[in-house]
């Protein structure tokens, strides 16, 4: 009996494992080899040259290149941070300060704008923001300019873009965490005489530092791997890394040195995300989580 | 600070109209397109000429509703086969890896957890190369040594949906796994006990109990990859879907039928969500 029910046992794993591992294996793992294999041959697609690093040292040598790069990390911790703080009050105004009822209102409301295509939304700042768009009408009507002036396609608007595309994904683990902090630890402070700044970075933040952490690295993820946003709404001249990437693929038509950049980007991320973990002394199983 | 403390009127004030402005910021994209979408105008902006419906409904011949408009349509209809799809296929190999993960022991366990984590935050750019390059790569291989021409490894409809599938089956594990995590392991006991083997325990104990958390991951499923871009991007063939329609639209300047299409996904997407969270309060309170 027991044995039979064993053996039952070892068969279902077979057929539980085997989609799981052909998806992961074939869709995932493969390509990802191939896409490293590809970042060290050379750039004629058919050469049998064998393995070069050309691909990553074009990418130090040609300025364009590494000034994208480095615009893209930088521009994406400021946005991080700037996510950080928007979400941080507006998290403690939805568990704290509202009641019950207003609170689930406004769960809803912050989440179904996100379901909403980025596109969509990226669309409706265009409109918003652009030369020809609703505020210069209104300005222009007003009669406060006298010419509509251009407020899209610089690094304001993909600031603004960018912000609001994300924004979600640092108030939601944020709420989280936040839920479960004892009112009265506040309540006790404040009455020891501590003002709302001391009160803030005592006992809020480091009581909020996993849903913190877990929400600055989505957001930083999200923004450094974003398309839409940086090609619609930044400047003509200062590109997003993924758009190296795209232009390297579809229009110059050089894979190998687009999968080098692939895989740079990849190091960024995984490198910025670890940096943080080890200064904020978490770890990633727990960010995860 | 909080309710119970004493506050200062205008600290209530100063942080009430901090939160308002957020929702405006959150909003104020979106009111506008749906706004314009009813516009009588021949561009998405103001001034406003008066309500008409002609963006939606007309025929031409210079205003052509999104109902007659031949692109447009037919990238819905692309997108919706796309999204199909990769709901099966997410669907399916989810919920097999949800049972994976929760049921079963194995070695190496926590490494393939891991790796099942990693197609989410991969970025999207990423994984539409590394399949794009893989596929090619592929079809390369079979036809120098087999002789064998793969239409369907170049870039098309099949590459989207896998593409899609890899990192929205997580998803979907995910939210299985959720709800599997919860699910009382003494009923598939009993179930044995009764003479039942593993397939008829699974199809008739732990699958009834699954099926909201199944049919939720797979509405997720089908929304993320209506609205996929990213991935899609790179993957796709002379067919687009409708993202990749919409964004060469809106690269060009957009028009209101781009508004249109906008307000019926609006609309369409506020009802999913809606619905979604109300069969999950409902099965959560049961």
């Amino acid at each position: 009996m027991m044995n039979s029910k064993r053996t039952k046992i070892r068969w279902g794993f077979v057929l539980f494992f085997m989609p799981v591992f052909l998806w992961l294996f074939l869709l995932f793992v493969l390509p990802h080899l191939e896409l490293l294999r590809l970042s060290f041959l050379g750039t004629d697609y058919y050469a049998k040259s064998g393995v070069t690093l050309e691909n990553y040292a074009a990418f130090f040598k040609e300025p364009a290149y590494w000034l994208t790069f480095v615009r893209t990390a930088g521009y994406s911790i400021i946005i991080t941070l700037i996510i950080l703080m928007i979400a941080l009050p507006v998290a403690f105004y939805i568990t704290k300060v509202v009641g019950l009822k207003t609170k689930g209102l406004l769960m809803l409301l912050v989440i179904v704008p996100f379901w909403v295509s980025i596109l969509i939304r990226v669309y409706g700042w265009m409109i918003i923001l652009r030369e020809s768009g609703i505020i210069n009408n209104i300005l222009v009507g007003m009669g406060l300019l006298k010419v509509p002036i251009e407020m899209l396609y610089n690094d304001v608007s993909l600031i603004i873009g960018l912000v609001h595309t994300n924004l979600l994904f640092m108030l939601v683990p944020i709420i989280g965490v936040m839920d479960s902090l004892d009112n009265s630890l506040i309540e006790a402070a404040s009455n020891l005489g501590a003002k709302k700044l001391a009160i803030w970075w005592k006992i809020i933040i480091p009581h909020c530092m996993t849903g913190i952490m877990s929400g600055s690295i989505i957001v930083f993820m999200l923004v450094t791997g974003s398309y839409i946003t940086p090609a619609l709404m930044g400047g003509k001249n200062s590109l997003w890394f993924t758009q190296q990437i795209y232009n390297q693929f579809i229009i110059a038509f050089n894979w190998n040195q687009g999968a080098a950049f692939g895989f740079l980007l990849l190091l960024i991320s995984s490198i910025i995300v670890w940096l943080s973990l080890k200064i904020t002394g978490q770890k990633l199983g727990e960010v995860v989580k | 600070m909080i309710r119970t403390l004493p506050n200062t009127r205008t600290y209530k004030i100063g942080f009430t109209g901090f939160v308002i402005f957020y929702f405006i910021f959150l909003f104020i994209p979106l009111v506008i397109v749906c706004i314009l979408a009813f516009n009588d105008s021949l561009f998405p902006s103001l001034p406003w000429y008066g309500f008409t419906l002609d963006w939606f409904f007309g025929k031409g011949p210079d205003k052509i509703g999104v109902f007659h408009h031949p692109m447009n349509l037919k990238a819905i209809y692309t997108s919706l086969k796309v999204a199909l799809g990769v709901c099966i296929f997410s669907t399916i190999v989810g919920t097999c890896a949800a049972f994976l993960f929760d049921q079963e022991e194995f070695r190496f366990k926590k490494f393939f957890y891991i790796l099942m984590i990693t197609p989410m935050v991969v970025p999207g750019v990423i994984l539409g190369i590394s399949i794009l390059s893989f596929a090619n790569s592929l079809g390369i291989f079979l036809e120098k040594n087999m002789g064998i021409d793969l239409r369907i490894l170049s870039p098309g409809l099949l590459l989207v949906v896998l593409g899609q599938s890899t990192f929205i089956t997580t998803f979907v594990a995910l939210v299985v796994i959720a709800r599997l995590k919860k699910f009382d392991r003494g009923l598939e006991e009993a179930a044995y006990n009764l003479g039942a083997n593993r397939l008829e325990v699974i199809w008739f104990i732990t699958l009834r109990y699954l099926r909201p958390a199944i049919i939720g991951g797979a509405v997720v499923a089908f929304l993320l990859s209506f609205e996929n871009f990213n991935t899609t991007l790179f993957l796709i063939g002379s067919k687009p879907t409708l993202p990749i329609a919409l964004f060469a639209q809106i690269r060009d300047g957009g028009s209101p039928v781009v508004n249109a299409v906008s307000f019926l996904l609006i609309v369409g997407m506020s009802i999913f969500a809606l619905a979604n969270l109300y069969f999950s309060h409902k099965t959560e309170k049961q």
